[in-house]
Parts: C-alpha cells; sequence; structure tokens
C-alpha cells in the first residue's frame, strides 16, 4: 500500500535527514486522529468486544466468565427469539421485494418525461426525511381499528370490512410492512431514477428503431444494465432491515403479545431491559453475523471481481 | 417538443416505422398528451401518490379537531371546527411520567444536542475527508476501509461497549457523551462524501500551493474550505436529518427523562399507557417533531436528494 506520490517531506534533497517514519506527515495523522480512534476502538474494538462477551456469563454486569456457547443455546431456545427471526424474514423478504418494485415503478414514471416531476418527486420522498418515530405513530393512528381506516371504510357501508393489522397477530408484521415501505421508498425510487437518467438516450432509440415496447425494454435491456444500482439499493434495505427497530417500537411496542419483536429490539430488552448482557450480546452477534452474510457475496462481486478481471 | 410527442405515443411498436422519422416538423402537431399509456402513467403516479401525501394530511387534520370530532368522525374529513388547543398542548403540557411540560423540553434538549454534533461532526468529516485524499499516508486507508465497514454493523453491536467508554469518561447519561456518539456514528457517511469530494479536486492546484510553501492546515483553511460550500450543505442536510430522527441512540445513552430528546419523549408521550388517549394532542405532537426535517427537506430542495444520492451511490 504505497500510497502516494506527494508526500510532503520526502522530496527533499537527499542532505536532509530522513525524519522518522512516524513522524513524517504528522499533521496529517493528528487530524485523522478521531477517525483512527473511531475505526480502531468503537467500531473495530466494540464488535470484538461484544463477540467475546457473548461467550461469558455476564448478566447484569459484563463479566469474562466463560460460558461456551450457553448463551447461544439459550438464545436459540427462546421462543421470542424464534418469533422476532421469523419476523425479521416475513419483513425482510417482503420489504427487499417491495421497495425494489415500488421504487423502480415510480422511478421509470417519473423518467417519462412527465410534467409536475419535481411535485411527484417530493411527495414520494418526504416520508424519508421523518422519523420512524414519527412513521411509527402516524400509522399507527392511521390503522386505529376503532376510528381509522378501518372505521371509515365500515361507515361507507362496507360493514364487515376488516384491516386491523396492528391488532391481529397474523398480519401485524404487514401492518409494520406498510409504514416502512412508505418511509423508505422515496430513497430508493431516487437513487433509481439517477440510474434511469444514466442510461444513454440511444438505447432508448436503438430499442424503438428494433420495434420492441416500452415495458419490453424496461424488463430486458434497462433493469440488467441497471444491475450496480440494483445491487447498491439491495445491500441499502437490507443493512436498513436487519436495523429496524424503532418503527416497531412506536408503532407496536412488540404486540400484540410478543407477534411482531424484532432481533434488534430483543437485543435492547436483554441489555437495557432484562439486565440480561450474556443474552443481549449474543442476539446482537447474531445480527452481525446476519449482515457478514448478506455483505461478503456483495463484497465478493463487487471488489472481488474487479480485482481478478 | 418532437421528442415527447414520440415517448408519448408510449408504445411505438403499434406505430409504422417510417412514419415517425419525418424529414422535418411537417405533419400533424403532435398532441398527444392524454393518450392511453399517458393516462396510465399519471393515474398510477396520482394514487401513488395519495398515499404518500395521505399521513401529512391526517396528522395535519387531526392535530386541529377536537377529541369529540374524533370520537364521531372520520379521520380523513377535515375539521369542522379548527381548534389550536392540541398544539398548544402538546408544545406546553403534554406528560411524560411525572413531568407535564410538553414537548418543548425535548424540543430544547434536541437542539442541545443537535447543534454541536453536526459542527463537530461536519468540521471532523472535512477533514478526514482531505487528509485521506490529500495527505495519504501508510495505513490511511486501512482506517477508512475499517470505518466503512462499520458502517454496515448493527449499531446494537457497538452499543454497550460505548456505554463503558462514556462510563468511563463520565459522560454517559449527559448530552454532551450522546454529542460524542453521532459524531463517531455519522463519520463514515460524512468522510466518505468529503473524501469523493475532494478527489475531484484537480491535483495541480494542491501541488500549487505546496510549492508556495503552505502546510497541511494552510491548505485547507485557506483552499479546500472555501471550495467545499456545497458539499457543506449536503452533509449538513445528513447529520441535521438523522441526528434530530435519532431514538436508538436517545434512549440508550440518556439516561433521566428530563434530558430525552425530542423523539424519545414523543413516543413516551403517545405510547404511555395511563390517561384517556388524546389523538389530536398526539398528532400534534408528532407533527411537531417531524417539523423540522420537514422544513429542511422542503426548504434544501434538490440538495436533500443529492445529499442522499451521493452517500447511496458512491457507497
Amino acid at each position: 500500500m504505497t500510497t502516494t506520490d506527494i508526500r510532503p517531506q520526502t522530496g527533499r534533497s537527499a542532505a536532509v535527514r530522513r525524519p522518522s517514519r512516524l513522524l513524517r506527515n504528522l499533521s496529517s495523522k493528528v487530524a485523522m486522529l478521531p477517525l483512527i480512534f473511531t475505526a480502531l476502538v468503537i467500531f473495530l474494538g466494540g464488535t470484538i468486544w461484544t463477540v467475546v462477551y457473548s461467550f461469558t456469563k455476564s448478566g447484569l454486569l459484563p463479566r469474562l466468565s466463560w460460558a461456551g456457547l450457553d448463551q447461544y443455546e439459550r438464545l436459540w431456545s427462546s421462543r421470542k427469539w424464534i418469533v422476532s427471526i421469523e419476523n425479521l424474514a416475513v419483513y425482510g423478504v417482503f420489504s427487499l421485494i417491495g421497495t425494489l418494485v415500488i421504487g423502480f415503478t415510480l422511478a421509470a414514471l417519473l423518467d417519462r418525461k412527465i410534467r409536475g416531476e419535481a411535485v411527484f418527486r417530493s411527495i414520494f420522498l418526504y416520508p424519508f426525511a421523518l422519523s420512524f418515530i414519527v412513521t411509527g405513530l402516524v400509522w399507527q393512528w392511521i390503522l386505529n381499528p376503532e376510528l381509522g381506516l378501518q372505521h371509515v371504510v365500515r361507515g361507507m357501508g362496507f360493514e364487515s370490512f376488516t384491516f386491523d393489522p396492528l391488532n391481529n397477530p397474523n398480519i401485524v408484521m404487514f401492518g409494520l410492512l406498510i409504514a416502512g415501505l412508505w418511509q423508505g421508498t422515496g430513497l430508493i425510487m431516487c437513487i433509481m431514477l439517477a440510474g434511469l437518467r444514466g442510461i444513454d438516450d440511444d438505447i432508448w432509440k436503438a430499442a424503438r428503431v428494433d420495434g420492441i415496447g416500452t415495458v419490453k425494454t424496461y424488463i430486458r435491456i434497462i433493469i440488467p444494465m441497471m444491475r450496480p444500482v440494483f445491487v447498491t439499493s439491495l445491500v441499502l434495505i437490507a443493512a436498513g432491515i436487519v436495523k429496524l427497530y424503532d418503527l416497531v417500537v412506536a408503532q407496536t411496542s412488540g404486540g400484540p403479545g410478543i407477534s411482531s419483536e424484532v432481533p434488534a429490539k430483543y437485543v435492547m430488552t436483554a441489555m437495557f431491559g432484562g439486565q440480561n448482557l450474556g443474552q443481549g450480546f449474543a442476539a446482537s452477534t447474531m445480527m452481525l453475523l446476519m449482515v457478514v452474510i448478506i455483505l461478503i457475496p456483495w463484497a465478493y462481486l463487487e471488489f472481488g471481481g474487479k480485482r481478478r478481471g | 417538443m418532437a421528442n415527447i410527442g414520440m415517448l408519448n405515443a408510449a408504445n411505438a411498436v403499434t406505430m409504422p416505422l417510417g412514419r415517425t422519422l419525418p424529414e422535418g416538423p411537417r405533419g400533424k402537431k403532435p398532441r398527444k398528451r392524454l393518450s392511453r399509456g399517458n393516462i396510465i402513467v399519471y393515474g398510477t403516479l396520482f394514487v401513488v401518490a395519495l398515499y404518500y401525501a395521505l399521513p401529512l394530511y391526517v396528522m395535519i387534520v387531526t392535530s386541529l379537531k377536537g377529541m369529540p370530532e374524533i370520537r364521531m368522525g372520520n379521520i380523513f374529513a377535515p375539521p369542522l371546527e379548527i381548534t389550536f388547543e392540541p398544539w398548544v398542548k402538546a408544545w406546553k403540557e403534554a406528560c411524560t411520567g411525572i413531568n407535564c411540560d410538553g414537548l418543548s423540553r425535548g424540543f430544547s434538549n434536541s437542539v442541545r444536542i443537535l447543534i454541536p454534533s453536526v459542527i463537530l461532526s461536519v468540521a471532523i468529516a472535512s477533514v478526514n475527508g482531505y487528509a485521506l485524499s490529500m495527505w495519504k499516508f501508510r495505513g490511511s486507508e486501512v482506517f477508512f476501509t475499517i470505518l466503512m465497514i462499520g458502517a454496515f454493523i448493527p449499531y446494537q453491536v457497538m452499543l454497550y461497549p460505548i456505554v463503558i467508554l462514556l462510563r468511563e469518561a463520565g459522560l454517559y447519561g449527559s448530552l454532551t457523551g450522546l454529542v460524542l456518539v453521532h459524531v463517531a456514528f455519522g463519520m463514515p457517511i460524512n468522510t466518505l462524501l468529503f473524501r469523493n469530494y475532494f478527489a475531484s479536486i484537480p491535483e495541480e492546484l494542491f501541488k500549487a500551493a505546496r510549492v508556495d510553501g503552505a502546510g497541511f492546515w494552510a491548505i485547507f483553511f485557506k483552499i479546500i474550505l472555501p471550495m467545499s460550500l456545497p458539499i457543506c450543505v449536503v452533509a449538513f442536510i445528513i447529520q441535521v436529518t438523522g441526528i434530530w430522527n435519532d431514538f436508538l441512540f436517545g434512549v440508550t445513552y440518556i439516561s433521566s427523562p428530563d434530558r430525552y430528546p425530542m423523539t424519545v419523549q414523543l413516543n413516551n408521550i403517545v405510547n404511555s399507557v395511563q390517561g384517556v388517549k388524546e389523538y389530536n394532542v398526539n398528532m400534534a405532537a408528532t407533527l411537531l417533531t417531524g417539523l423540522v426535517p420537514l422544513v429542511i427537506y422542503f426548504a434544501s430542495g434538490k440538495l436533500f436528494v443529492r445529499g442522499i444520492a451521493a452517500g447511496a451511490v458512491k457507497g
């Protein structure tokens, strides 16, 4: 990793004694101290610390008494954790597909050289500026079974209309999904729109000359060309899904019962609610593992392939 | 213009090839604004826009109604009698636990967290980006890579070690501690932003300054900083919305309810189990909390988009 050709102290005459390695480029190193501290101590050190302590008996306080895989065994035999994982899987799959499909469709529609594009775009994107707490609370109110959407539709004459995801354990994750999609699709739409704008107009002309329909052009030509954009979106969405926490706290508090618990919430309860640190560390290590599983194939495709090619 | 006409005839397949390419603007005017394809496009956009706009509308409408009207009516109906009572109550009187002085407390806490966090993180990130793109040293890229990988690690993994660090420093539970946490977690995205921006500055400029004898800080303050206003604004937008909307760090690193940021207090007000639910007050409180990022969003317009796109696409 030899870095640059513009290293400050080296270019002088040979008579000047070379300063020691460590002192070379000193101001830059000093300026980067906050970054170095954050990267090494907080990110790297913190992660290693948590992983190590997930193999201990830590309860109220962290302590280094080895417990092997006990915490993990307890974790995976906990009903609440299993429910959390299942919920995250359901939410994850639907959120991933939903965000990609809606995000791309909206971007494609906005890219049809329509009038009022700026207005539509700001409407689709403003939820992204709001916090998950605000998002969760608004949708909690709209989905309120006694006074919200269900009440209004019933008032219009459909007496048996039922849509109460926040009270129904079977579909509560879809209640969260409606809110999550509302908040997050705007971002993906913007990224997709930037991707679509980057596609050469000649491609469209060529497709038209060949007599390929609009929809078919998108599916067969444009989407394959936008592979990097899709991969970026995928990673962004996936990383966001694993973090899912605030929305659940605000919208359902994990209820009804434990039917909308998620791993991040399990961690928080174990660490700060139940004073059960070991469980919290084990559960957060599992979350880390999920991210690693998502990221490694991506990093391999993105960076591993390039180096070889 | 002709281009629009052609695209609007959405399914170009249906058109015989020869006719789409006349020698000049001859023949009938391309007045196909309301073709079938167009109706579908606008119709879909309009319906979807309703879904996106609805919650904001419901928040506003609900916050202006009285409770009797809410219990009787329809959440989508506009208020019959507009009242600002819920707003006043949300701001000044809403209760969280024993404190009944409303969201104003959370607001001032959030402001006191926001200002130092944003200034510090933009300052540090700009220096980082500058050092990373122009004053590389052995290992600088390694630190940067670790930082960027760290951005993908779930926060929960690092929460407890930071509790220990803050406790050792005597900052656990204080606003200062929370500010430092925000600075640390905002560092990856902002450093990336500045680094990419500075990478596009021509090297000659830097070399010329070196020849004139300018050092690390002189070049930064006299040449680089004046050039980086646009990217500073983008970083500012990302940080303001991100820090204002934070819940997780606020709830973890603030120990006393007096010092909770606005989002945490809002959640405590609305999801409290005691007392009668006052939906109008809740919605006024929710809207108040969302106001700062909304103002930033609508005021910054394209810069907001550029900010998130720059952060996302290059990441």
